[in-house]
């Protein structure tokens, strides 16, 4: 689709960065008062990586995201900057946002199984953003598209001719993500593309994002409530808590050896199938999350943290850099500890077994006592 | 007798409008003791949630039966009330199953009034309905009496729902995906709760989930369901360790994280209950089968029917041909029979009672 890459963007390809958000603030009006959803939040993601967002309900992860693309309801009050190969979206006029969407940036919505339009052949609704973008390509030419778009999801191009309802959750997610694909962006952005998904679905949806990214060299940006998802699949893992990021870094090292202890107790939240230490210890984190428009002073994780101080309540702490690119927000990491493999992660000892690339042996395990 | 719910070879049919009829259980033999953590796992289509609602009653088996402590469930009005008041059903979706113009007060003490539980001598409703808030973890329950569904988070509103099934003081909990709409750090909390209430009340759990890790976090025993039957059942150390079947394999193998394994992502979907493959119904996506490892069984796969897999509380069971040619050869057995990926097979507990 070569058509698709000229499609009027601005052209600042290789110098730029593919998506560098630069100290967002999101705050929406309610009738008490300002909200603030997202509150200072930097972040990249380059071509052909995938960078995943973590963080439970209401940490600002979804606002974030319609952000990206100007989609953020118009109570929203938005400063900073999102830059998208260098041009800055928030500010941008009318034509050229328009002329981003989809073609440049597309996103796949959470709860794709009811963005569709139950009325239409999801052919035409693949094919809607391709005739609004590439008004000059032939009827034809847009048919043999959506056929290709199909196949490129896994589905069967005869596929087009089927009304949602005829679909199970999977082919619906995956009709989802050949729509945001259709005008070849650089840019994905989804949000929960699995969460309503089976495991064996899920795998096969996943495999089809990252062969794309991987095939294509767009950039991903994916949220999840899921870290084990996203050490999966993604290259670099920002975990998000109350709006502000609280770590971030390579996937692995912050599923594997999380240095915030938030981001442990989303790590120890899914156990790893065979490790003896979460037998019958689920772990979980007491407490809610906290309400955005009464945010305690200091770190407004404390709370809920086990590892909380004196220290903590002073004021919210700074995002600082470790090792390896990490970056994590919190006073009580023991700065002793911080070298590349062996990180003293603070939620250790009641969660997983340290830095987790140690995996529990390769054969299956015979569990002596564990078994009569 | 102990508490004991079991399924002897349950089916249960749907005329589709087409008037196809598609089995939804195709035979299915499970056993949940009083006191013990079961999760019954599988994909979407798999008749694990038509399997749950058939053991409280609530979908009438077109064969075979089910058993409350040792007798057979009857279709009266009056046997299924004494079934469901000692057998709770937690739905999931919490926001979709609680009445939203109820206080949590009211859809806590429904199952009481509707029972008919409060009696002048015992416990008032009240008291039971706060006992009920606080074994399920909502401290102090008074709080929260007089609050709407939409008032509460994710995680209170599931603790409501298992308040409610406590408030009737049952014996056996089924728990239909009890934290797949919940969020991570919730997740663990209703986890424990449900193993808190094993310990202290000496529940049975029936968890009903797709999720392995929920399985390894909590259970004592698994069961496996594929397109209407089940197709291997132990326990979960076993099962999740040494899995047998090519499906659980699978399965096993597509959990995030698992990076021991090779993932082996099957193509498709279950397929469709009306029209349920011959021979092993998981043949046409058996990966064993596809690679050619399954060439000795081939024609049994694609030609002979399983027989149902008997329930047994002990020991490690799975319906395929495969396996069952690899028990019978004797070398096989006390040596290293290889899976797929070239590791040991575990057949401890094949056969045995």
């Amino acid at each position: 689709m070569s058509a698709a890459t000229g499609s009027g963007l601005p052209e600042a390809r290789g110098a730029a960065r593919l998506l560098d958000i630069r100290d967002l603030h999101v705050t929406y009006a309610t009738g008490e008062g300002g909200l603030p959803a997202v509150r200072g939040v930097d972040l990249t993601v380059e071509r052909g990586q995938i960078v995943g967002v973590a963080g439970e309900s209401g940490c600002g992860k979804s606002t974030l995201a319609s952000t990206i693309l100007r989609l953020q309801p118009p109570s929203a009050t938005v400063t900073g900057q999102v830059l998208f190969d260098g041009s800055d979206i928030l500010t941008m006029r009318w034509g050229a946002l328009r002329a981003v969407r989809w073609a440049g940036a597309s996103i796949v919505f959470q709860g794709a199984l009811h963005s569709l339009n139950p009325v239409h052949r999801i052919g035409r609704q693949i094919a809607e953003p391709i005739e609004t973008h590439l008004p000059s390509l032939s009827e034809s030419r847009r048919t043999a598209r959506v056929g290709e778009l199909l196949e490129q999801v896994g589905l069967d191009p005869d596929r087009a001719r089927s009304y949602p309802h005829q679909l199970s959750g999977g082919q619906k997610q995956r009709v989802m993500i050949a729509m945001a694909l259709a005008c070849d962006p650089h840019l994905v952005v989804a949000d929960e593309p699995t969460t309503a998904l089976d495991v064996m679905v899920q795998a096969q949806v996943l495999g089809v994002l990252s062969d794309l990214v991987r095939d294509r060299e767009v950039g991903m940006l994916m949220i999840s409530h899921d870290l084990s998802v996203l050490a999966d699949l993604c290259d670099k893992i920002t975990v998000m808590y109350a709006g502000r990021v609280v770590e971030s870094g390579p996937a692995k090292q912050v599923f594997a050896g999380p240095l915030h202890p938030y981001a442990g107790a989303l790590s120890a939240a899914f156990p790893r199938v065979g490790d003896p230490a979460a037998r019958f210890a689920p772990a979980g984190l007491p407490g809610d999350p906290p309400d955005p428009r009464n945010l305690t002073q200091g770190c407004s994780f404390a709370p809920r943290c086990a590892r909380a101080a004196e220290e903590c309540l002073p004021a919210e702490p700074p995002l600082e850099t470790y090792d390896d690119g990490r970056q994590a927000a919190c006073v009580r990491i023991d700065r002793t500890h911080r070298s590349s493999s062996g990180v003293e992660t603070p939620s250790v000892e009641t969660h997983r077994s340290s830095s987790g690339v140690e995996t529990p042996s390769v054969e299956p395990v015979e569990n002596p006592g564990e078994t009569p | 007798m102990t508490a004991e719910l079991s399924a002897e070879g349950v089916r249960v049919e749907f005329t589709t409008r087409s008037g196809r009829v598609a089995r939804a259980l195709d035979g299915a033999d499970l056993v949940v003791r009083g006191g013990e953590v079961l999760a019954l796992v599988g994909e979407s289509g798999s008749g694990k949630t038509t399997l749950a609602r058939t053991l409280v009653g609530l979908t009438t088996p077109a064969a075979g039966e089910v058993r409350w402590k040792g007798e057979t469930l009857g279709r009266s009005a009056r046997s299924l009330k004494a079934l469901r008041r000692d057998v709770q059903l937690v739905l999931q979706d919490p926001l979709g199953a609680l009445n939203p113009r109820h206080t949590v007060y009211d859809s806590v003490a429904e199952g009481l009034r509707i029972h008919k539980l409060v009696t002048k001598t015992g416990p008032s409703e009240t008291e039971r309905v706060a006992a009920a808030l606080s074994a399920a973890g909502l401290r102090p329950p008074e709080a929260l009496f007089l609050r709407y569904p939409h008032e509460l988070s994710g995680g209170q509103r599931q603790r409501v729902l298992i308040a409610g099934a406590l408030a009737l003081q049952p014996s056996l909990l089924i728990a239909d995906e009890p934290v797949s709409s919940l969020d991570a750090s919730i997740r663990g909390e209703i986890l424990a709760l449900i193993l808190k209430l094993r310990e202290e009340l000496g529940l049975g759990v029936l968890v009903v989930t797709h999720d392995l890790g929920l399985a390894w976090n909590i259970a004592d025993r698994i069961a496996v369901m594929y397109l209407g039957r089940i197709v291997e059942a132990g326990p979960t150390e076993e099962v999740l360790t040494a899995p047998q079947h090519p499906y659980t394999q699978a399965l096993l193998s597509v959990v995030p994280e698992m990076d021991r394994l090779e993932p082996i992502v099957l193509h498709g979907e279950i397929p469709d209950p009306t029209r349920i493959p011959a021979g092993c119904r998981f043949h046409p996506r058996c990966p064993a089968l596809a690679s050619g490892e399954a060439d000795a069984v081939a024609h049994l796969c694609r030609g002979t029917a399983l027989p149902i897999l008997p329930s047994d509380p002990e020991g490690h069971r799975s319906a395929c041909h495969l396996v069952a040619q690899r028990v019978s050869t004797p070398l096989d057995h006390r040596g290293a029979p290889l899976d797929h990926r070239g590791a040991p097979l575990d057949h401890r507990g094949e056969g045995t009672p």
